[in-house]
């Protein structure tokens, strides 16, 4: 089986955002991580390996920083590693980075592309459909087990409100993960070090920039929200914040 | 002819998602800004076409055959792109479900058009029309508008527009059935019977108190502190997504879009950031206490009352003021 696994690199959870200076989008200098979808994206197509043989090949599109994500994806036992590098990459709607994936990814094999079910910057939830639109493959949202089957794989899909469903798909096909599918390994050390020797294929925006079009949507302007709610700051020493909630728990709450 | 927004409503096995009137409340109050028509489609199930026809709707249509049942991707995004060929939409509306993400951004790029997904509110200013949609898990808000041509399509959260003032129409609309034909080649999924894993163990839809946990909470053994508070206040304890995904609590304490929905007296979350996914299951709670050591987490954008600081400084305190209190 070969299984491409599409990543991307988002801001770090907890890491401060500042806007840039035209408030289109926020300044780079913050600390980025793994789309954490996408690591558990990674983790199943490394186990479908172990059990079916085959290769795990990881992309990414962003600038040079976006590279950690491979290494790292590497590191954990991927086969080899695609990069669209170009700071541009980043500025692309979900439909444009599709194009641009599957125009890197044109004299390629796959029996499986997966995302991760959306991603924690933007939150489209779209480039993995998308991508199978163009490609003309079928495609699963939001899986939670893949099984390979006489025909091609049976997926579990997740439904909202505690449902599944088990869905019998013909292969290739582009599945997006949802997180929890399964426990993520972490890299070992011989992992890192064999990490380094693994190939690593860059691809620059010219060599894709036929494909793609103009962006369909534009953010005008990114700002931090509105608050609608009133939010009472209870402040104070520990001991001194549990004695003013217990307060607001018995006198305003009527919970105590 | 004027501009249109349609709004394709949500049919499950022949019921209407309820959801559906949020997109309904939606797609009035754009049709009110912007003097454009608005009229509803639902794909498969005519049945409910006539639900929607008492609300003030131009025009609804069904959207019929004997392919769309049981839903696929394929067959929804083909007999929608059918019925846009003959029924051409300026706005094309839907509630961000489950099942509108798995088929929209098929048939926008089936069309060479964009979705602009997750959307919690609209503006429409000098002409131009922009949708607020939440970014980097809630913690800052874009605009976000269209340079492609029509249709556009855009898809509204879970609790953005209100279900309840969906205003109904001075008389009932005309049902208008649009037959597609869809080819059996084109449908390449077999889904399966929908099923519920193992009956849920535990429902917090009826609790008055919940005392959840997130990432904050950092370990698997912390977890019994937060239960003590759970049980000094005689409430629940819940989770967000990461904690039940780690297997530190059973995924039936799992609160959000893909847990519980869940609207108690007081939900007091301890150490959660606010994901957008984790919001939408508990933002109806009547009040909301958090404890987060990141001043800035999206949670408190809607929180009643707000501690910022370390939660395992601030929980010891608090069962012993709460045990105190309850003498």
């Amino acid at each position: 089986m070969k299984i491409l696994v599409c990543m991307k690199q988002v801001p770090q959870k907890d890491a401060p955002l500042k806007l840039n200076e035209s408030g289109t989008w926020i300044r780079e200098d913050v600390s980025y991580e793994v789309n954490e979808p996408d690591a558990y994206a990674l983790e199943e197509a490394l186990r479908q390996r172990e059990k079916h043989k085959g290769e795990v090949v990881v992309i990414t599109s962003g600038p040079a920083r976006a590279q950690q994500v491979l290494r790292e994806a590497l590191a954990k036992g991927a086969d080899r590693a695609i990069h669209l590098e170009d700071d541009r990459f980043v500025g692309l709607d979900a439909f444009n980075t599709a194009k641009a994936f599957a125009a890197a990814i044109k004299d390629e094999q796959f029996d499986l592309i997966f995302t991760g079910l959306q991603s924690d910057d933007y939150g489209y939830a779209q480039t993995g459909v998308i991508l199978a639109e163009l490609l003309g493959w079928p495609h699963a949202t939001i899986i939670m087990q893949i099984e390979k089957t006489d025909s091609g794989i049976r997926v579990k899909r997740e439904l909202e409100a505690g449902y599944f469903q088990f869905v019998d798909m013909p292969t290739p096909a582009v599945l997006t993960i949802q997180s929890g599918i399964n426990k993520l390994r972490y890299a070992t050390l011989i992992g890192i070090k064999q990490a380094k020797n693994k190939p690593l294929r860059k691809v620059t925006l010219g060599e894709v920039q036929s494909t793609l079009g103009e962006n369909m949507q534009k953010i005008e302007k990114l700002y931090v929200p509105q608050k609608t709610k009133k939010t009472e700051h209870i402040e104070g020493a520990p001991a001194e914040i549990a004695k003013k909630l217990v307060d607001k728990l018995r006198n305003e709450l009527r919970v105590l | 002819m004027a501009d249109t927004i349609l709004v394709v409503v949500e049919q499950r096995e022949g019921k209407l998602n309820r959801v559906s009137w949020e997109t309904i409340t939606a797609g009035q109050a754009i049709a009110a800004a912007t003097g454009w028509t608005l009229e509803a489609a639902v794909v498969g199930a005519a049945s409910v076409a006539g639900e929607i026809a008492a609300k003030k709707v131009a025009k609804v249509y069904a959207i019929e055959s004997p392919k769309l049942e049981p839903y696929t991707p394929d067959a929804f995004a083909a007999a929608l792109k059918q019925f846009f060929a003959s029924h051409p939409a300026k706005l094309v509306l839907m509630p961000h479900t489950y099942q509108v993400r798995d088929f929209v951004p098929k048939l926008a790029t089936a069309m060479g058009r964009t979705v602009i997904s997750d959307c919690v509110g609209f503006k429409y200013e000098g002409g131009k029309l922009a949708f607020t949609r939440q970014m980097f898990q809630g913690k800052l808000a874009a605009d976000v508008s269209f340079t492609s041509d029509s249709p556009w399509f855009a898809t509204f959260q879970n609790g953005a527009f209100r279900g309840d003032k969906a205003e109904a129409g001075p008389s009932a609309a005309p049902v208008e059935t649009v037959n597609v034909d869809i080819a059996d080649e084109v449908i390449r999924n077999k889904p399966q019977e929908v099923f519920k894993e193992a009956k849920q163990a535990v429902d917090l839809t009826q609790a008055e108190v919940i005392v959840a946990v997130g990432r904050g909470i950092k370990e698997q053994k912390n977890i019994e502190l937060a239960k003590q508070l759970a049980d000094a206040l005689g409430g629940d304890l819940a989770a967000s997504r990461p904690i039940c995904d780690s297997g530190w609590l059973p995924m039936d304490r799992q609160i959000g879009s893909s847990g519980q929905t869940v609207a108690p007296k007081l939900y007091l979350a301890l150490g959660i950031s606010g994901a957008i996914q984790h919001i939408v299951g508990m933002k109806g709670s009547r009040a909301i206490i958090a404890v987060n050591k990141d001043s800035e987490a999206p949670i408190f954008e809607i929180a009643d009352y707000a501690v910022v600081g370390n939660l395992f400084d601030i929980v010891p305190p608090l069962i012993e003021e709460v045990k105190k209190a309850r003498g």
